[in-house]
């Protein structure tokens, strides 16, 4: 027993000490080298910039977009509000009081008058990690009127430009149909510039 | 439930089933210490680790030498993380100035990553600086991982050799395991998860300026290096809080798609191997067969459950599946059968608030840790788990024909059976013991988030993710204190080594046997009948051990939940 010990001290702390360099610093060094050569946009984490160069965010990360003249993404746990320094969803079960109140209070913000339907669940609930850049067609489109009013453009105008945004599954099988509320939002203020 | 719906989960099993025999052939190779393609370009890194290290690999070991420098090298590598994570505010690559982590944090850290666990009390994002991510973390995602595979290579060596003394040797088990296929899948994976759109830099973090005018901080770092490893060997630990959710560890409905593959590709393939091992590929097969039944079985529920509005929603006026907690670009099918690929394996990834399923949708990953993670399971792990119901299912079909029970040419005695029912009784005992402890003290009750009887199964949750190696969480539950890091950090410990060390002396009590050639009366181990008795053994062990506790939990929040009831 104790023979059998003091045979595998040597291997245990050489190959601790040879792994750690190899796994922990050569691979991700590797890795991070090809990746900057080949795919340098992704790599640095998909950053979408302004005309003048400034970083607006990233285009596979929400941010918060509150103003009436946007279309808003989902309600997001992650600190204040799409804070990419505390994603997390928000962890409510099924039959939380604090869940029913805060989708109560997103239902009746999002909702135009009450005789309009539900807003679509996307629209009104978390999601898992506070950042999800996308949201359903129908959320987009649920929020036409409201920008369209903010805007003063048509809502034909912006139902086309919600259409030309939609991105659809790979296959019909891989994914579901969404939409970046971020290239959105841009496209919209290319579009139809704010008032 | 939809017909694209179903159509996923066809692809994904049936991708499994092409993959299984080409990674199960790979795995043979290695498990029988062969030349690969790859030995041209790292044979030269292996022999150098073994000359330093001091390492023959063609030094036989019994199994409790075996047993002990794994052991050893466990310790060795814990150490290394606590002390790593422990001085991070003296350490390099360090920007943002993430100061040291506390002593009963780093430990739950460091048994967490040792026993491929990853569960995480704390939030990567704005604890650990981007060298402890690498060095005192990753490195575990691949040796846990390599552990584990080394560790089903001497139980199959158990079944296969004749009247040996010897399991093979851990070193070279290990070493081979880690360099000759986990190193050069994550290679390619890691590349293509950049491609797709993970970030891979040493940079911390960069600042935006928002459409609104608002600041947006983004945190970056090395995560596809980190993500590849995370995901094939069944790790879980995320770079970041919201793991497999974050857009930036899983961006696509296709990485997603690819990350639920890359969980269960090796353990798959070690079914293969098995059955290569011991000299007869429909043993693996009838194993892989028992798995996939059990694996849809609970694909069906989850889906069926998440697919349509909680009783609360309904009551709102909201439409469509339970869509709180999940990501719009994975939908309900994306995020129900990735919980269950993540908790049948014990990866522990998640991409979806398991803590925000309804309660049948989170009883089902519940339910699979507590059966053991056999279902695929964790690479190496789950193999072995599985062939210790294997060894019960022989004893209990030898008790009704009356004759010595027979596994795969090795005859299953009273030695076998009790150390076999000595490590599945590890679970149980931690998993309600541990629970037990925390529902009536203080500290215990501190925890969850939610009220009423999901609260109680966020407890419960924890102490099955930890002692199963799992990893996610009913992530409500607030871990990150010293009773609960102490507590999870022991169950974790025990969940891991308290079956492996049994493993291993199983291994060796049946390497020391004669082979047993399969006679008239043997019970046959290979078609359906075989099925459906490991299928029933494995429900009814660990359907009526939790059953009381899944009561009080999950079910109890159903019923009230269908009655209209808030907390």
């Amino acid at each position: 027993m104790l023979n059998d010990i003091k045979s595998g001290l040597r291997p245990a702390l050489v190959l601790t000490l040879l792994f750690a360099a190899l796994l922990g610093l050569a691979y991700p060094a590797l890795i991070a080298g090809v990746g900057q050569l080949v795919f340098p946009w992704q790599a640095n984490g998909s950053i979408v910039r302004d005309a003048r160069g400034q970083a607006i965010g990233s285009a596979i990360i929400g941010q918060q977009f509150a103003g009436p003249g946007y279309f808003h993404g989902r309600p997001s746990a992650a600190g204040k509000g799409y804070d990419p320094l505390a994603s997390s969803g928000s962890n409510f079960g099924a039959s939380a009081k604090p869940l029913a109140d805060r989708v109560k209070g997103d239902i009746s913000a999002n909702r135009p008058s009450p005789d309009v339907l539900a807003p679509p669940a996307d629209l009104v609930t978390a999601s898992a990690s506070g950042l999800d850049p996308d949201i359903s067609p129908e959320a987009a489109l649920y929020q036409v009127a409201r920008v369209a009013q903010a805007r003063h453009v048509s809502t034909a105008q912006l139902d086309a430009l919600v259409d030309q945004h939609i991105d659809t599954p790979l296959l019909g099988v891989i994914g579901e149909r969404r939409v970046n509320v971020l290239a959105l939002n841009r496209a919209l203020d290319a579009a139809f510039p704010r008032p | 439930m939809t017909l694209a719906g179903w159509a996923l989960i066809a692809l994904f099993v049936a991708i499994l089933g092409l993959t299984a025999k080409p990674v199960g052939l790979w795995l043979f190779a290695l498990y029988e210490g062969r030349r690969t393609p790859l030995h041209a370009l790292l044979g030269p890194v292996e022999r150098g680790f073994y000359r330093l290290a001091g390492v023959d690999p063609a030094k036989e070991q019994s199994w409790r030498r075996y047993a002990l420098h794994m052991l050893l090298f466990q310790l060795a590598t814990a150490l290394l993380t606590y002390f790593l994570l422990r001085a991070q505010g003296m350490l390099p690559l360090n920007q943002r100035g993430l100061p040291g982590v506390g002593a009963d944090g780093a430990m739950n850290v460091a048994i967490s990553f040792v026993t491929n666990t990853n569960w995480q009390w704390y939030t990567g994002e704005s604890t650990l600086s981007n060298l402890s991510q690498m060095l005192a973390l990753a490195i575990h995602n691949f040796l846990s991982a390599a552990t584990g595979i080394a560790i089903a290579f001497a139980l199959f060596r158990g079944f296969a050799r004749r009247e040996s003394a010897t399991v093979g040797n851990f070193w070279a088990d290990m070493t081979r395991v880690t360099l000759y296929l986990l190193v050069p899948i994550c290679v390619v994976y890691a590349l293509y998860l950049v491609a797709a759109g993970v970030p891979q830099t040493f940079a911390a973090s960069i600042d935006a300026h928002t459409l609104e005018g608002a600041r947006q901080t983004l945190a970056l770092g090395p995560v596809a290096s980190q993500e590849a490893i995370k995901m094939l060997g069944t790790n879980g630990g995320g770079f970041f809080n919201a793991n497999s959710a974050h857009p930036f560890e899983n961006p696509t409905a296709m990485t997603n798609l690819v990350q639920m593959l890359s969980i269960f590709l090796i353990g798959v393939g070690l079914t293969y191997t098995f059955g290569k091992a011991v000299g007869d590929t429909r043993q693996g097969w009838a194993i892989l067969a028992a798995m996939a039944i059990l694996f849809l079985a609970g694909a069906a529920v989850a889906y069926a459950m998440e697919v349509h509005p909680t009783p609360l929603m309904h009551q709102l006026g909201l439409a469509g599946g339970n869509m709180e907690g999940k990501e719009v670009r994975f939908g309900i099918i994306g995020s129900a059968l990735f919980s269950v690929v993540t908790t049948a394996a014990s990866c522990g990834a998640v991409n979806a608030m398991h803590d925000s399923f309804t309660a049948l949708g989170g009883l089902i990953p519940m339910f699979n840790m507590e059966l053991g993670e056999v279902v695929v399971g964790g690479v190496g792990a789950g193999i072995y788990g599985f062939l210790l119901f294997a060894i019960l299912a022989v004893f209990v079909a030898g008790l009704m024909v009356g004759r010595t029970p027979e596994y795969v040419g090795k005859k299953i005695e009273a030695r076998e059976v009790k150390l076999a029912v000595l490590a599945i009784a590890v679970l149980p005992l931690m998993i309600l013991g541990g629970s037990a402890i925390a529902t009536v003290t203080q500290a215990g009750l501190a925890g969850p988030l939610n009220k009423g009887p999901h609260g109680f199964s966020e407890i419960l949750y924890a102490f099955s993710s930890a002692t199963a190696n799992n990893g996610s969480a009913f992530a409500g539950l607030t871990a990150g204190t010293p009773f609960y890091n102490a507590l999870l950090g022991i169950a974790m410990w025990i969940g891991r080594f308290f079956i492996i060390v049994p493993v291993l002396a199983i291994a060796g009590s049946l390497a020391a046997k004669k082979h047993t050639p399969a006679g008239a009366g043997s019970f046959p181990t290979t078609g359906g009948l075989w099925v459906g008795l490991l299928v029933g053994i494995i429900l009814i062990i660990g359907g009526l051990t939790f059953l009381p506790g899944l009561a009080l939990g999950p079910i109890a929040d159903h019923l009230t939940a269908a009655a209209g009831q808030l907390f």
